[in-house]
């Protein structure tokens, strides 16, 4: 019971959350050291150079500069130690997700949003397998929040206007806070949820019984259609406007010269501001999304284009 | 007591308003300060209340945020950023350097009443309904979202920003003309290299808040697309602005802290401050290197991770020189003659503070960490222990050190030395149990909380309520003191420095003959004894 008051008495259930436990027990052991050791010499002066206590005060000045010459490369030489060690983590922490299993957040005032690639939707929960890293591609509907999973020693703010993708891993099933950190108005401190790290053969059975009845590319693709993105981009379509089969992960030329990979951002900024980045041989006659579609639809379209990677042009 | 002093030149009301001394403004200022520190201690009451518990008990969700903006604006703006450098720094400086006002006395005079005007918009946008944005004022909530009265705050804001440069302009020409014969620059008390150190970075961050909170204001009212992605902006463009002034203002916020504690460790140590040069040029070197780490605020928010790397690289760096001041008092009281008057509790108490606020800053600036603990409980009580802990504790040093020189009376000396202890005990009470809060992963501006979170928020509001009677006390001891304390001589510590060689309280021009300085500051050998009054 009393255990739960300490921190960090629970370990960090992520691959790294370990090495992050550690370094923050390295950083209380040496603070209380240099602290212990400062407090001892202000007290030890305090007491025998007290005013009235007769002892020898006669001044050897010793060259000062010896001793701040020796504390500056103390410190100096700790600090780098230190932030090399943070350094050496945080790489860890943020490394390029590997592009195994995406699931969709999706952050607004004041609700977590998530949508599973097989269609499974939920809100202000997170179910995911263990042993298993999952990519997370984040967006916010309106303002900026912050994704916490404390207990996986991870961070990140959902900035809106943008994608966020972070690679997430829970070693132990169990269930785990999910807070917004960033304050984002009324109901910040409302805008909770919990992930729920299980077994493979749990979390196939619970993405079973949601059963949902189209997957998300399916919804994107019902989407593509009910929007009229079909009219220009499929089939025999009279408008000149780009093929989106096979385009996803490929380096698309652009009217200006330059070339960009087809990724989630590039398909979310074609979406919402077409003209900015307009592929090479095409006029820019595609008009905007911005505001036509929420973050959640525009994933769904995402992905449905994603789906479309692997079939033949 | 021969003639009038400052307080008795005029008796008349209006003479006050219209007064071009520095230390009549210097009082205009205390007494601007105190009501705003009251303001804002009310807002941290409330907020400490609400959070005795982890349901919502005693304001609603809406009420609590404009509680915390309020307390965050108003003590940021309002009390720490003008509190030693307006109050003692206007009052001291010119003493200090033998002179006989700031080189521009009349602007000093502007700047306070920029400053009241600024406060009044602020207060008024407060009182017509407030302000729910936090004081970091994050885009786009701030310019599209938030439905309360951003743009009048922020216009408040703004105005009390020039009274900052105009201070920070008037203390540097100050340092570099008015300095008396012979008063060279390593002469000077560091009391003066630290405020010197302060304007510096007054003059050149200020402008750069100014802009933002302009930009901030044409997004909100005419919809210009700045930091909104929607309409074409960038939402972390206000932050690299934001903190390119907040950062710095950190160091405006503790740098002066730092001065009052050089006075106070070398007069109650009686000792030159070890390592002189060391701890001036740390000043300096703070005001510098502090303009170089404000993206370790957003190790998490998406900014690159090389951007990220040297951030972080920069942050240790500029602790260096704090840690080299640390480490510098510490070696002062080596072989010291040490008395334990009440601001040299207070000194103590500021060196502790100081450093458990500096060293969970290294925490903060270690990159891995800070993911976990940025927006925490963390970041909330470590810098209260640098701006409350550190500041506010030297704040009350520094007013119960100069009290004599600038009342012409003596504080209670027991009753001051109780509230120093009651306050370092208050403080850690209540600050401490946070940083356990923030471990543990509770974020910050949170209205209700899991109730695992508890124990700990109870102890913090316990503490709260120490502190409160604590921070309480001086204003009845100290007013008491102002009509029955013992008349105060010109020099009752014994102290060196040129403040002490004129009476207490100064004449109007400070001195009755120029003083002209021959030799090093500090030179406790040759000071003369305390006085016991």
């Amino acid at each position: 019971m009393w255990r739960q008051w300490i921190p960090f008495w629970h370990e960090g259930v992520s691959p790294y959350g370990g090495d992050v436990d550690l370094l923050f027990r390295g950083l209380l052991v040496a603070s209380t050291l240099v602290l212990g050791l400062l407090l001892f010499l202000i007290l030890l002066f305090c007491i025998r150079y007290r005013a009235g206590n007769d002892v020898d005060r006669e001044n050897h000045e010793a060259k000062s500069w010896h001793w701040e010459i020796g504390w500056t490369a103390a410190s100096l030489v700790a600090f780098l130690g230190l932030f090399a060690w943070g350094a050496a983590i945080f790489l860890k922490i943020y490394q390029t997700p590997a592009d195994d299993l995406s699931v969709f957040v999706v952050a607004q005032q004041w609700m977590w949003k998530v949508q599973h690639p097989g269609g499974q939707a939920e809100i202000n929960a997170l179910h995911m397998p263990i042993n298993r890293p999952v990519n997370l591609v984040m967006a916010s509907q309106d303002v900026i929040h912050s994704f916490f999973i404390p207990a996986l020693r991870l961070k990140h703010d959902v900035v809106p206007g943008r994608y966020q993708s972070i690679e997430i891993e829970a070693m132990r099933p169990g269930h785990y806070h999910l807070f917004c950190a960033e304050y984002c108005g009324t109901d910040h401190a409302r805008m909770l949820g919990e992930v729920v790290a299980m077994r493979p053969a749990d979390y196939a059975a619970w993405l079973a019984q949601q059963a949902p009845s189209s997957s998300l590319a399916q919804q994107g693709s019902a989407l593509f259609r009910q929007l009229g993105c079909s009219g220009c981009h499929e089939g025999s379509s009279s408008i000149h406007a780009p093929r989106l089969e096979g385009l996803y992960g490929k380096p698309v030329p652009l009217s200006d010269g330059s070339t960009v990979i087809a990724d989630d951002k590039y398909l979310r900024d074609s979406i919402l501001l077409p003209r900015s980045q307009v592929a090479a041989g095409y006029q820019p006659v595609m008009p905007s999304f911005e505001g036509r579609i929420d973050e959640a639809q525009l994933l769904q379209l995402v992905a449905y284009i994603k789906s479309l990677a692997t079939v033949k042009p | 007591m021969t003639g009038k002093n400052y307080l008795t030149d005029d008796y008349r009301l209006g003479s006050w308003f219209t007064t071009t001394d520095h230390k009549r403004i210097a009082i205009l200022y205390f007494a601007t300060l105190i009501f705003f520190f009251f303001i804002g201690g009310v807002a941290a009451t409330l907020i400490r209340i609400e959070l005795a518990t982890p349901g919502p008990d005693v304001v609603s969700a809406d009420t609590y945020n404009r509680l915390f903006t309020m307390h965050g604006i108003i003590m940021v703006w309002f009390f720490l950023i003008p509190s030693i450098p307006n109050t003692l720094g206007n009052f001291i400086v010119p003493l200090m350097i033998g002179a006989r006002d700031l080189a521009f006395p009349r602007l000093n005079l502007a700047s306070w009443y920029l400053f009241v005007l600024g406060g009044s918009v602020t207060l008024f946008a407060i009182f017509m309904g407030g302000i729910d944005t936090g004081w970091t004022l994050y885009t786009p909530f701030s310019t599209l979202y938030s439905n309360s009265y951003v743009s009048v705050a922020v216009t408040g804001i703004f105005i009390a920003g020039f009274s900052s440069i105009l201070t920070g302009l008037n203390f540097i020409v100050t340092i570099h003309k008015l300095r008396a014969p012979g008063l060279t620059w390593y002469r000077l008390p560091l009391f003066i290299w630290s405020l010197y150190a302060t304007s510096v970075i007054l003059v050149l961050a200020t402008p750069v808040l100014a802009i933002t909170l302009v930009l901030l204001t044409a997004e909100r009212l005419f919809g210009v697309g700045i930091f909104d992605p929607r309409i074409g902006g960038d939402p972390l463009l206000f932050q690299h602005l934001f903190w390119f002034y907040s950062h710095p203002a950190v160091y405006i916020m503790i740098l002066p802290g730092m001065g009052v504690v050089n006075e106070l460790i070398a007069c109650y140590a009686r000792k030159k401050i070890f390592g002189y040069k060391f701890v001036a040029w740390a000043s300096l070197a703070i005001a510098a290197a502090g303009f170089l780490v404000w993206g370790h605020h957003m190790f998490v928010s998406g900014q690159s991770l090389t951007a990220s790397l040297v951030f972080s690289f920069m942050s240790f760096i500029v602790a260096v020189p704090s840690a080299i001041k640390v480490f510098n008092w510490t070696a002062t009281l080596h072989k010291g003659k040490i008395r334990f008057d009440a601001p040299m509790l207070y000194a103590l108490a500021f060196i502790g503070l100081f450093t458990i606020g500096g060293l969970t800053g290294l925490f903060l600036a270690c990159l891995a960490f800070d993911v976990y603990a940025t927006d925490t409980y963390f970041v909330v009580a470590h810098f209260h222990y640098i701006m409350v802990g550190g500041m506010v504790t030297a704040y009350f040093g520094g007013l119960h050190y100069w009290w004599p020189k600038i009342t012409g009376r003596m504080y209670p000396e027991y009753w001051a030395r109780a509230a120093a202890i009651l306050i370092f005990f208050g403080f850690n009470l209540t600050f401490f149990p946070q940083f356990v809060l923030g471990a543990e992963g509770m974020p910050r501006r949170y209205h209700v909380y899991a109730p695992e979170f508890q124990i700990w928020n109870v102890l913090s509001s316990g503490g709260a309520s120490v502190l409160a009677i604590a921070y309480l006390l001086p204003m009845f001891y100290l007013a008491y003191s102002l009509f029955f304390g013992a008349r105060a001589p010109a020099n009752p510590w014994g102290a060196t420095g040129l403040e002490w060689q004129t009476s207490s309280p100064p004449p109007r021009l400070n001195f009755d003959r120029q003083p002209v300085v021959d030799g090093d500051p500090y030179d406790y050998a040759h000071a003369p004894e305390p006085q016991h009054v």
